[in-house]
């Protein structure tokens, strides 16, 4: 499979939480596609809907949460007639999510380092019984073997004495530590897709440092794609190749990294990117802030969802209608009716 | 002296009005009079950008950002001189964090306050603080005016953490010195320098005495046995 095709396309996605109060539209029409060998990084505040969007990619949206539109176009190469590899398409949104080809695609061949670091690893076995198990699940291994790839994961992540590290807990890992367990135990079915959500919030930031230096060699040496998480501009700028911006379950904007920092042209990643202290402008002048703040999800404006913050907002048309997605250079995507 | 905390989720008691959570410094500090109170605590409200009116809401009402400008009311209930704020923004969402950071440096000058600014993001520090000390497992390793430190650090430490801070630019590669190895437990730090074992300018010396912490030229303090012949990046 070349690099110049997808592995991943979202196409419209739609999930919602139909709650008492309210349907909550987590992600609300979300489209983009990931490449083999890419660091897509995602972008947004609190709350606009990137976890989600990938939870439903893993297809491990927590109910009521549902996927009420779109697909997930997963490209994997097949052995065909003769010994070829072909390239085949799956729709992700119409598997069973419990179903037995699910099950061999999650953790297999996109793998996930989840948000909240505790929820990787059981506190009651130890962390090799764990990827062990998960090795196990996925390949035609015995125990033995399963082993030795586990001891070689921890080793390829940059663990000491990794042989007794095998045997801990994950209470008893430092929070560095802990990190490049949780991404060894990812990495352990060499996933094509590795989805890494906020995966250095809780750490220092040298060894912050150290976990994105990590990815990045992992991501060259075995071609895979990261879809990187973050709401850290600088993390973002430093990792990604190509960048999504989100805002309120929407795609604001997509292009390369250099393209969204250096020539945004939604009004929303320009704002962002203003209101964001910087090592060489002169300190303690006011920074420009984006007026009002984040809409309650139960509330969310009609039209573009920023009109209401946007200082270029067109009345009658931003407050009516949501602006499609669309590509305004060769990689470039906007959703802005400023570029109509 | 008064704090603000981190976390604006978990610093605010939740089953506390707002009038309640600015108004008990007020309390303890002995303004027993209710309407005297109430007079102070919507005067705060206003000064940190919420509305007076909101006195009789409870937390979850409001967003992350308010929150904050919550816990800074607090703060700044009993007329402090010194503010001591620990990572004020770093919970806080992008959009959010520069309308916090314009409101500190905002009653900084009105209510001419010092603060003791806590944090990591090396892009916070730099357009809130005059000086930074630097830290490293519980010891001070280099103090000066920032724009100073941040041009020419004099400590391997600070160097590094200079190049591990990911700067919101594509175009400036920031990670070029690697940082091996972990933080020690404050509990059993190394010998000399406690640095020493992540430190690629270490010599012998560093291994067995503690450097001191000296000033090595007007008002820039810092400790490291070879600080003077050593000439660190940082970033301009
Ligand atoms: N299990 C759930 N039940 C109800 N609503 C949910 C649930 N999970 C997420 N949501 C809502 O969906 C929206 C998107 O949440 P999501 O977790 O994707 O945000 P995020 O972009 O990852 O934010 P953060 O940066 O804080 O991690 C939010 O409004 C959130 O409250
Ligand atoms: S569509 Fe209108 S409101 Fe939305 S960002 Fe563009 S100009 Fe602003
Ligand atoms: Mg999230």
């Amino acid at each position: 499979m070349n690099n110049s095709t997808p592995i991943l396309s979202v196409r419209d996605l739609k999930v919602h939480f139909p709650l008492d109060e309210g349907t909550v539209k987590a992600v609300d029409g979300v489209t983009f596609d990931v490449y083999a060998g890419q660091v897509f990084g995602i972008v947004g505040e609190s709350g606009c809907g990137k976890s989600v969007t990938m939870k439903a990619v893993l297809r491990i949206v927590e109910p009521p949460g549902k996927i009420v539109a779109g697909e997930i176009i997963l490209r994997r190469s097949v052995a065909g007639a003769n010994g070829s590899q072909m390239d085949d398409l799956i729709n992700l949104t119409a598997l069973d999510a419990s179903g037995r080809v699910m099950r061999s695609i999650r953790g297999a061949e996109i793998a996930l380092i989840p948000q909240e670091p505790m929820a990787s690893f059981s506190p009651v076995h130890t962390i090799g019984d764990q990827i062990i198990e998960a090795i196990m699940l996925h390949q035609a291994v015995n125990q033995r073997e399963a082993r030795k790839i586990a001891l070689q994961m921890l080793k390829d992540v940059g663990i000491p004495i990794p042989d007794q590290r095998l045997d801990e807990y994950s209470w008893q890992l430092s929070g560095g530590l802990r990190q490049r367990a949780i991404i060894a135990m990812a990495l352990s079915c060499n996933p094509r897709v590795l989805i890494a959500d906020e995966p250095t919030t809780a750490v220092d930031v040298t060894t912050q440092a150290q976990v994105l230096r990590l990815l990045r060699r992992l991501q060259q040496d075995r071609n895979a794609a990261i879809i990187f998480i973050t709401h850290d501009l600088g993390v973002i700028a430093q990792m990604a190749d190509y960048v999504m911006v989100m805002y309120l379950g929407l795609v604001m904007e997509q292009g390369p990294v250099d393209e969204i920092f250096h020539a945004p042209k939604h009004p929303y990643t320009q704002a962002l990117l203003r209101s964001i202290p910087t090592i060489t402008m002169t300190p303690r002048e006011n920074l420009p802030t984006i007026t009002g703040s984040i809409p309650h999800p139960f509330n969310k404006p009609r039209g573009c969802p920023f009109h209401p913050r946007c200082e270029k907002s067109i009345a009658g048309k931003c407050d009516q209608a949501v602006p499609p997605l669309r590509r305004i250079g060769a990689n470039q995507m906007v959703s802005c009716f400023l570029y109509e | 002296m008064q704090m603000i905390f981190q976390d604006p989720y978990v610093s605010l008691n939740p089953r506390m009005t707002l009038f309640d959570i600015v108004g008990e410094p007020l309390l303890v500090n002995g303004m027993t009079n209710r309407k005297e109170r109430v007079e102070r605590v919507a005067e705060l409200l206003r000064l940190v950008g919420l509305r007076p009116e909101y006195m009789q809401r409870y937390p979850h009402a409001f967003s992350g950002g308010q929150r904050q400008r919550i816990g800074i009311a607090r703060a700044l209930s009993v007329n402090p001189r010194l503010v001591v704020a620990d990572e004020p923004v770093s919970a806080l969402d992008v959009s959010v964090q520069a309308q916090i950071l314009n409101l500190m440096l905002d009653l900084q000058k009105r209510l001419n306050l010092t603060y003791l600014f806590v944090a990591h993001n090396l892009s916070v520090v730099r357009h809130i603080c005059d000086r930074v000390a630097v830290m490293y497992v519980g010891k001070l390793v280099e103090m000066a005016d920032t724009l100073e430190l941040y041009a020419a650090p004099k400590h391997p430490y600070t160097a590094a953490l200079m190049s591990a801070v990911p700067v919101a630019d594509p175009r400036i590669k920031t990670g070029s010195v690697e940082l091996k190895g972990e933080v020690p437990s404050p509990a059993n730090p190394p010998s000399g320098c406690y640095f020493h074992p992540r430190c690629e300018f270490a010599i012998d010396a560093c291994r067995i005495d503690a450097p001191a912490f000296r000033e090595i030229s007007p008002n820039h303090f810092v400790a490291c046995h070879r600080a003077d012949e050593l000439k660190l990046p940082g970033i301009a």
